[in-house]
């Protein structure tokens, strides 16, 4: 057992340091570690400055443009792109998508899609949950009927992040109503541009856009958009939910916001004295760093047993319930260190980065954040999956 | 970095578990826990001839010259099976002092430890110093020491003991602290041994007058020697916690399998299952952190050492009481009985949290820093 980086690997860190330096444009990073809104442009020149240098997709085979990295180096580069506050990398594509388009699809949507992908050509969504499909997902009703060559599609997919920025939509759709729910099931990758589709914005709480809705009414899908065998659809998600999951613990960037944390609180004044050194609130401050770095420790073991072949397992689970748990808690000390400060809303500040002030994305980022706990299965969901694949009962 | 265990620590692993389920079973240590000395000499040889007082002796001394990591496994091995024997007080504490000593007679010492023939108490808290290491009211003047220090782990059974005195200064100074070691039955000692909740033995001890010649480190600075003893203990005892809270959660697990109630397993239940995946959370989170500390304990650098040591003594404080008292909730009435041995890993665990700090004690320590 060995816990040090090594030489290799704190040279690997300078050289992923030095090239954010100067190249990841200062206008991004400022609005990222302001909590301020990164445009759609700004993500996608993000996205395309990392393919050009060959680094958007640590996790791909290299022979579709992977690195070829170790566990250890993509934790340390995804350590290192929070830390210099990059836009997060939209994972619909590069880590959803394309794995599943690898695992099962043909030649030609392998050789139409990856490189696209890989360039940020398109703006992929998922589409998978439904009004009556959440945590039970395989309950979907959204239909595609195969009529000669293409697939007609109807039905309503709901909670589609960025879907009014998409280019491409990932669905699974229910192909044989007869069958039992889950085997009736397919995996369809559809042009949003197709007649048919609409997509309708969902406001969340903090009066933000992320998410939508959208509707198939008669949608043409052609048949060789089929991902895999029709009816196996599952098995595509399956896969999907499994794969690259470590990344979900989102510990560097729970790193950079503890240093928020403690940069709002050490601003603060509570008795004469710096929030910070107030006992109560350092002592939650202290706890939640303690548990993040259990978590940093837990997510390397997992890698490094994934590096070992033994492939992502239910510990993804583990992963995805702590490390929102911690994200969470991050947002609420920071609610918590900002006290009155935090109410002022001004939401036309928070897409320009020279309106406002630090403290104004604040409670937003709170609530805002309980859909973490909710999305990419539940935490419910998640406990569900270790009581039967690790706890055995 | 690399996770793994060697294949000398797997070995090591096996072996102890060999051991002690032949001869540690849960019949067996309680018998133990009611016999006059509370301990087994032949377990204590046992364990012995398997190794493992020699494995954090250095090799000069005849010993294993084991690392932090080493050291972890033996003491997970020995929180799984409850083991009772002085090991924590004399190879790990007792020895992590010994290392600091010099000369024949201390060599002649580490080898009788490394063989089984010397158990070693170690005495540092008094009844008003709670976690404090640096609180100490026990005087050295002129090679005389006198005061009182409360739960000394194996104090009676101990054949010599390493006590922390004060030889200048307040009785809060982190300056002016000596570290002796004095014969157990040197006159002027006197002690009151009695049991431990969670089957230990511990004692009170007086000394009054008492001759203490052979110091530990250096004179009048021992603060920095005391720290990082109890730095070493604190994750002996996290490695142990690790074993404790492994088998209390396959034993929950056993139980949640097997019981039935309105016509099904128990574990069927949902309200129970996710209470359960949270106690394999626990025990999962305060793991990594053990790891982590196992190998900083080693470290050069203080601030990095005492760093991860805090961070885990806090997460598995905090996992210990998650770990515990849904165990015992879980087995039901059963859990509260003294007959299973669910209750006996609850009291273990819980005591850890009470040694060597506590996880309020360890937060102020770690937000400190």
């Amino acid at each position: 057992m060995d816990l040090n980086y090594s030489t290799e690997e704190e040279a690997f860190r300078t050289e992923v340091r030095t090239w954010l330096d100067a190249n990841l444009p200062k206008t991004i990073s400022a609005k990222v570690l302001a909590h301020k809104h990164v445009a759609k442009e700004e993500t996608v020149q993000w996205h395309k400055i990392l393919a050009k240098k060959g680094w958007i997709a640590p996790a791909w085979p290299v022979e579709w443009g992977g690195t070829g990295w170790n566990a250890t180096q993509k934790h340390i580069f995804e350590e290192e792109c929070a830390r210099a506050g990059t836009p997060a990398i939209l994972p619909f594509g590069l880590a959803m998508v394309a794995p599943v388009i690898m695992k099962f699809g043909n030649e030609a949507q392998k050789r139409h899609h990856l490189p696209r992908i890989y360039n940020t050509d398109d703006w992929w969504c998922q589409g998978y949950s439904e009004p009556g499909s959440g945590s039970d997902l395989a309950s979907l009703k959204t239909r595609a009927v195969r009529q000669g060559d293409k697939y007609i599609v109807n039905g309503q997919k709901t909670w589609t992040t960025l879907a009014q920025h998409a280019d491409w939509i990932f669905c699974l759709v229910r192909t044989d109503p007869e069958a039992k729910k889950q085997e009736g099931i397919s995996f369809l990758l559809i042009d949003m541009h197709t007649p048919g589709i609409t997509v309708r914005p969902i406001i969340t709480m903090d009066e933000a856009h992320e998410v939508n809705e959208v509707f198939f009414d008669n949608v043409e899908v052609p048949v060789e958009n089929l991902v895999g065998e029709e009816n196996k659809g599952w098995t595509c998600a399956k896969y999907l939910l499994g794969h690259e999951r470590t990344g979900i613990a989102r510990v560097g960037g729970s790193k950079r916001e503890l240093q928020f944390v403690k940069k709002v609180a050490a601003e603060q004044q509570v008795n004469g004295k710096s929030l910070m050194e107030d006992i109560r609130f350092s002592s939650k401050v202290a706890d939640l760093e303690i548990e993040l770095m259990a978590l940093e420790m837990t997510v390397l073991r997992v890698v490094s047993s994934e590096a070992a072949g033994k492939g992502p397992g239910p510990e993804a689970s583990l992963l995805k319930v702590k490390g929102t748990e911690v994200q969470q808690r991050l947002t609420e000390l920071a609610l918590e260190a900002v006290g009155p400060a935090g109410l002022p809303f001004h939401r036309e500040n928070f897409s320009t980065l020279d309106a406002g002030d630090a403290h104004d994305a604040i409670a937003a980022t709170y609530f805002n954040y309980r859909k973490t706990s909710i999305y990419g299965g539940s935490n419910e969901i998640q406990k569900n999956i270790m009581t039967q694949m690790i706890l055995g009962l | 970095m690399d996770f793994t265990f060697s294949d000398d620590q797997k070995q090591l692993r096996d072996a102890i578990r060999r051991y002690l389920s032949q001869e540690y079973s849960f019949e067996q240590r309680k018998k133990i826990l009611q016999s006059e000395s509370g301990v087994s000499p032949t377990v204590w040889s046992g364990l012995a001839e398997l190794g493992l007082m020699s494995v954090p002796v250095p090799e000069a001394a005849g010993g294993f010259g084991g690392n932090g990591v080493d050291l972890m496994v033996v003491m997970e091995e020995l929180g799984r099976a409850l083991v009772v024997e002085p090991f924590f007080a004399t190879a790990v504490m007792g020895v992590a002092f010994l290392k600091h000593g010099s000369g024949e007679a201390h060599h002649a010492l580490l080898s009788k430890v490394v063989a089984g023939e010397a158990k070693l108490g170690v005495a540092l808290g008094e009844a008003q110093s709670r976690y404090e290491l640096f609180n100490v009211a026990t005087t050295l003047k002129d090679g005389k020491l006198n005061g009182t220090k409360t739960v000394v782990l194996h104090g009676a059974e101990s054949d010599q003991l390493i006590v922390s005195a004060r030889a200048s200064g307040a009785q809060r100074d982190q300056a002016g602290l000596t570290v002796v070691m004095v014969d157990a039955k040197a006159p002027g000692i006197s002690m009151k041994s009695y049991r431990t909740i969670d089957g230990m033995r511990a004692a009170d001890i007086t000394f009054k007058d008492v001759a203490a010649t052979t110091v530990l480190g250096k004179a009048g600075e021992g603060f920095a020697l005391i720290e990082h003893v109890a730095d070493i203990g604190t994750v002996a005892l996290c490695g142990e916690a690790i074993g404790v809270m492994a088998v209390a959660n396959e034993q929950t697990l056993e139980y949640l399998r097997t019981r039935q109630q309105f016509g099904k397993v128990i574990g069927a239940f949902q309200a129970l299952q996710h209470r359960a995946t949270e106690m394999f959370m626990q025990l999962e989170q305060a793991k990594s952190l053990t790891y982590l500390a196992s190998v900083k304990i080693d470290s050069t650098d203080r601030a990095e050492r005492r760093r991860a040591v805090s961070a885990a003594k806090v997460r598995v404080g905090r996992a210990i009481k998650v770990v515990g008292q849904e165990a015992i909730q879980m087995h039901g009435g059963m859990g509260m009985t003294w007959e299973m041995p669910i209750s006996h890993y609850f009291k273990r665990m819980t005591m850890i949290d009470q040694t060597l700090g506590d996880v309020d004690h360890h937060l102020a320590l770690f937000a400190a820093l």
